[in-house]
């Protein structure tokens, strides 16, 4: 597997160490110490909280107003921000392709992170077959474009991809397609993953480490048997 | 060298003819009153205030004119440079911190295209010709400007889930934000563009009419044209791209983050 340019530690993926977000004079993120393995691990909790938002911290699309995040041992804000971007990969909630291709999107992501693009192979690993490379990224569905930005993502080779409800908009087939990518990558490109859902069900398909928060706290860290008994 | 002054005064306009053409204002304002348009208080204003500012801008070029001095005409750019920036924040109210690319863009855009007319020799470097093709150049580049940031100001809101995904894959802000400061620099410019395919067609640019008005030849009247309209396409590509490229960055972190974002609390 591709070693990090930036850091390898293997024990610990994230720890957050009395983290906390306020939005609108609103806390979002409260006092919050947890760890996140290599592995799979799912952030689960009821609709506001706050796990998209400590989703968007790990790759510092935002920065907590309190507390420190470490990865792989060392603060994040010590990584060039997009360095760490192109390692630790976010797929957001809704699809927002650039204009062009498939392919186009692609290749923009992979020359960003220097990586040569493996086309039908990347297109693969995000449940679609190489005929999606010369789609107009207008005329796909949602559950194609979700697909397309994982693809993107993982055009991208990172070894964390951070993944914002990949299956809220789908019906069940095409949430089907999507985990079984998610599960054959972590299977093939050893890649850790760190999932939010709203859906236990999902969390108990997806991950062997959990993540639960109520209204911005830690509500339970752990194993998945621990956290979703 | 263009022989404006030649023409410009070559015909007289009393103040009863000014007086006279009151009556189309009385027209306008009958139509709005009898269609119940509401706009016969706006019309009032709108008369009394050209009447005023046009008057004291009169005496104030009459002045500069008299006074002769290459200082004072500079002065007086710089005052409608930094009044265009005033009035162009108003229309940038969704850009964070717009008047200073403002005010840079519009300082740019009038002191490169007047320097770059006066370098080629087409103006002479005297108050007659700087004070009425600067006050052009700075008032399009203004407009062009406030265009291109209240559209960047839109596109920045619209299109902030494709910019963060973008900076999601790494990008830099302004691989980020390229197509969106690619369709501001457009709506700034594209105005412009299309009037000067146009004119002579649909309608006669101002300058124009107010040669043939005046007296001069058609020759003469159309060359001019052309020279301010060239003019004016450098002076607002100037101001809409100084504009956008130094507004953008008010909208990132340095560590390349969107600013004032509302943030997801699913």
């Amino acid at each position: 597997m591709r070693q990090s340019p930036i850091s390898d530690d293997p024990a610990v993926l994230f720890e957050l160490r009395d983290v906390g977000l306020d939005r609108g004079g609103k806390t979002v993120l409260d006092a919050l110490s947890a760890g996140i393995p290599e592995g799979a691990t799912a952030i689960v909790g009821p609709s506001g909280a706050g796990k998209s938002t400590l989703l968007r911290l790990l790759n510092r699309l935002a920065d907590p107003d309190r507390g420190e995040i470490s990865y792989r041992g060392r603060a994040l804000t010590a990584y060039e921000p997009l360095a760490l971007r192109r390692e630790v990969g976010l797929v957001p909630q809704l699809p927002a392709l650039l204009e062009g291709t498939v392919e186009s999107n692609l290749r923009y992501a992979a020359k960003l992170a220097g990586e040569p693009l493996e086309l039908e192979k990347t297109l693969g690993h995000a449940g679609l077959d190489p005929s999606f490379a010369e789609r107009d990224v207008n005329k796909l569905s949602v559950g194609e474009q979700q697909r397309a930005m994982l693809a993107r993502a993982l055009a991208q080779r990172p070894r964390v991809l951070l993944l914002d409800e990949p299956t809220s908009a789908l019906d069940h087939a095409a949430r089907d397609t999507i985990e079984a990518a998610l599960a054959d990558l972590r299977r093939e490109l050893e890649i850790s993953t760190v999932l939010v859902s709203h859906d236990p069900e999902q969390a108990r398909r997806l991950s062997d480490w959990v993540l639960r928060l109520e209204g911005g706290r830690l509500g339970g860290c752990g194993p998945l048997a621990e956290v979703l008994a | 060298m263009i022989p404006l002054a030649a023409a410009a005064t070559s015909i007289h306009v009393a103040v009863w003819q000014v007086a006279a053409s009151l009556a189309l204002v009385a027209l306008a304002a009958a139509i709005s009153f009898w269609q119940k348009a509401d706009l016969e208080r706006d019309i009032a204003v709108a008369t009394g205030r050209s009447i005023v500012q046009l008057t004291l801008v009169g005496y104030a070029i009459k002045l500069i004119f008299d006074v002769d001095s290459i200082w004072l005409v500079l002065a007086l750019l710089a005052v409608m440079v930094l009044f265009g920036a005033i009035t162009a924040r108003h229309r940038a109210a969704k850009v964070p911190g717009s008047f200073r690319p403002l005010l840079i863009a519009l300082a740019l855009a009038g002191g490169a295209t007047l320097g770059l007319v006066v370098a080629l020799g087409i103006f002479e470097p005297t108050p007659r010709y700087l004070v009425p093709v600067g006050g052009m150049v700075i008032g399009n580049a203004m407009t062009a400007s406030a265009v291109a940031l209240n559209r960047l100001g839109d596109e920045m809101g619209d299109a902030r889930a494709r910019i963060e995904a973008t900076l999601a894959l790494g990008a830099t802000a302004r691989e980020a934000a390229a197509p969106t400061v690619r369709r501001s620099l457009r709506s700034g410019m594209i105005a412009l563009v299309d009037s000067t395919k146009t004119t002579g067609l649909i309608f006669f640019p101002g300058t124009m009419v107010g040669m043939l008005l005046a007296g001069a030849s058609p020759t003469d009247a159309v060359r001019l044209q052309l020279i301010l309209l060239y003019t004016l396409l450098g002076s607002v590509s100037i101001s809409a791209l100084t504009a956008t490229l130094l507004a953008y960055r008010n909208f990132f972190t340095p560590a390349a983050q969107l600013r004032e974002l509302e943030e997801a609390t699913t």
